[in-house]
């Protein structure tokens, strides 16, 4: 293949990566933004997620697409109240202060993985597309006859891969509506701005934390079943995720959301086209380098306004 | 007694006990005296920074694989003797203490601890990138037959011992000290108030970053000591689950207490040590040990004995 083909094959393969990371890192980042916590744990959510897809998915059989529905509808709602019931009996018992809530999630993130090991097991295990058509991609190349339009062999995608683009890109809008137009997403604006006040005009400030901690958690676990057709379900596949979305929430803006969602883009893209033409090893010593030295410069973020 | 005094005697107490172990316990227990005492130096230079300067820092294991690599490399390619070798390899770590000191307190607060974590993930897959000279996660083995100095065979259990027992000595000694130094007291100062310390016209960031230096020094002897005893040195050293592990050592035993570290490794390595005979899930227990201290007992063992029963306790 050409170089110009080759990075339209390897755009796409960000592509996916970006959609899957914005839906991932848009759960540490709201769960940041309004409870000015960090979820070390949010890694092993996602994690949770695509295993209880594969449970889900196993246990239904039948037609593929009827496992995948219902593992994308029951996977996220389990692991929100997992993660909500973890908020009520960890979190909240410790004030939600920063540096015990990251121990605490700590040893969250070994419970959950090594839990999952125990039962589980330490196999990868797949979990079958709904659908999964082959679709070629066309080229167009200046030839002598003036433009034409070429099919090189090798430059396809899956309708499955395109699919998880639609469908991260309608939760985000999902999400946004949420917040934006809803009575759940005023309560966790108002508690994100200031959570004393709100307490005081009566937002149940506690009920709203337990809340905002699920949600973050049953994104990652939605962005996990959907990754999980493409790759296969572990029980240590929750490290990369959390140390991408980290990257992703910290160059994003500690929780600003569009800046998560443009972050998300340019990182997942990046990895994607880097990953092709260099060595993946350099590629995250170059991301992780870049995110210490943008938090040690610019401790806001490149969307972030400065903290008060 | 008076406060030192009662300090003294507890430090050389502890310190005799440690000998009385070794003689009176069976031949395996003994022998774990040594890699406890190693450990022990780490979680000592960890709480240096955390338990006495309020610093949490995520990315330890980047000082402890300094000091592992700044000995184990020039000794398996330069031929470097053994005693030059343990120098390189503390210097190496305090080296890089000092770099990433220096970066890394331009934030505070959550931002250090990512800040941490993220230098100290670039060093291990730096490591794991230089594979030809560091054979990445595989690691490699240093030779009994390097392992000695003037005559003496380190791998014996004997020498093997004395050498721990003396590094420690000298760091748990010299930590004690420290803290009861000007030098502690002000690093105490910073964690419980720092704008106050600032106030008062210290330069808090500088004793911070001196801080930093001396806790990753430490971390870097305990890496270069571990790699001398039980010659291996490895990429898994450096992973994060070693910089979780000084955490969890010293929120068991007690941070901001001269002698919680080594409670809390001895309890840590026993709790691993016999559930892992039971599953191969044994991170499990350190994953409930972290949830319940920091729900429970934030203070440690014997954070909880200062508060109960001494409250002299250095």
């Amino acid at each position: 293949m050409d170089f110009g083909p080759h990075l339209m094959l390897a755009s796409l393969e960000g592509a996916v990566i970006a959609a899957i990371l914005a839906l991932t890192a848009m759960g540490l980042s709201i769960v940041f933004g309004v409870m000015r916590v960090v979820n070390v744990a949010h890694g092993e959510f996602y994690m949770l997620g695509a295993v209880l897809a594969w449970f889900v998915a196993s246990l239904l059989g039948g037609h593929p697409a009827y496992g995948f529905v219902a593992a994308l509808l029951i996977a996220p709602v389990l692991v929100g109240c997992l993660a909500a019931a973890s908020d009520w009996l960890i979190l909240k018992r410790i004030n939600y202060d920063p540096d015990r809530t990251i121990v605490g999630t700590i040893g969250m993130l070994y419970i959950i993985q090594q839990t999952t090991l125990m039962t589980f097991g330490p196999d990868a295990r797949p979990v079958e597309a709904p659908f999964n058509t082959r679709l070629a991609l066309p080229w167009w190349e200046w030839g002598e006859g003036g433009l034409t339009m070429i099919w090189p062999w090798g430059l396809s995608t899956t309708s499955y891969k395109l699919f998880v683009i639609v469908a991260a890109a309608t939760i985000l809008c999902a999400l946004w509506l949420v917040i934006t137009r809803t009575k759940l997403g005023l309560l966790m604006r108002a508690t994100q701005q200031d959570s004393e006040t709100a307490q005081a005009f009566g937002v149940p400030v506690g009920k709203v934390y337990s809340w905002v901690f699920g949600l973050g958690a049953a994104l990652a676990a939605m962005g996990a079943v959907l990754v999980v057709p493409i790759q296969q379900a572990h029980y240590l596949m929750g490290h990369d995720p959390l140390l991408l979305s980290f990257i992703v929430v910290i160059i994003g803006g500690l929780g600003s959301l569009p800046g998560t969602v443009i972050a998300a883009i340019l990182i997942g893209m990046s990895d994607g086209i880097i990953s092709v033409f260099f060595s993946p090893t350099v590629a995250k010593i170059i991301a992780t380098l870049l995110v210490a030295m943008v938090l040690v410069f610019r401790p806001q973020g490149l969307m972030g306004r400065k903290a008060a | 007694m008076s406060l030192p005094a009662r300090s003294n005697a507890l430090h050389f107490g502890v310190l005799a006990l440690m000998v009385v172990l070794f003689f009176v316990l069976p031949p395996y227990y003994a022998g774990n005296l040594s890699r406890i005492m190693v450990l022990a130096i780490y979680a000592m230079g960890f709480n240096l920074l955390f338990g006495y300067t309020g610093l949490l820092s995520l990315g330890h294991a980047m000082f402890f694989a300094a000091g592992m690599y700044g000995f184990g490399l020039p000794m398996a390619h330069l031929g470097v003797p053994l005693v030059p070798a343990m120098f390189l390899g503390v210097l190496s770590a305090g080296l890089l203490a000092s770099v990433i000191g220096f970066l890394a307190l331009r934030t505070s607060g959550v931002a250090f601890m990512i800040v941490t974590l993220m230098f100290a993930q670039a060093i291990y897959l730096t490591i794991l990138y230089f594979s030809t000279w560091t054979r990445g996660e595989e690691g490699f083995v240093i030779q009994q037959a390097e392992r000695m100095v003037m005559g003496i065979d380190l791998t014996s259990a004997n020498a093997r011992f004395t050498t721990a027992f003396v590094l420690f000595a000298v760091t748990f000694l010299g930590l004690a000290r420290l803290i009861a130094s000007p030098f502690g007291r002000t690093l105490i100062a910073i964690r419980e108030n720092e704008e106050r310390t600032r106030m008062l016209g210290y330069d808090a960031t500088r004793l911070k970053w001196q801080a930093i230096v001396v806790s990753g020094a430490v971390s870097g002897l305990a890496g270069a000591a571990y790699a001398l005893l039980f010659g291996y040195v490895g990429a898994t050293f450096a992973t994060v689950q070693y910089s979780i592990f000084p955490l969890l050592w010293v929120l068991l035993g007690g941070a901001g207490t001269t002698i919680g570290p080594l409670i809390g490794v001895f309890f840590m390595f026993y709790l691993i040590d016999i559930s892992s005979s039971y599953t191969n899930a044994y991170m499990l227990i350190a994953g409930l040990a972290l949830v319940l201290l920091t729900v429970f007992a934030p203070q440690g063992i014997a954070g909880e004995l200062r508060k109960r029963v001494a409250t002299w306790l250095p």
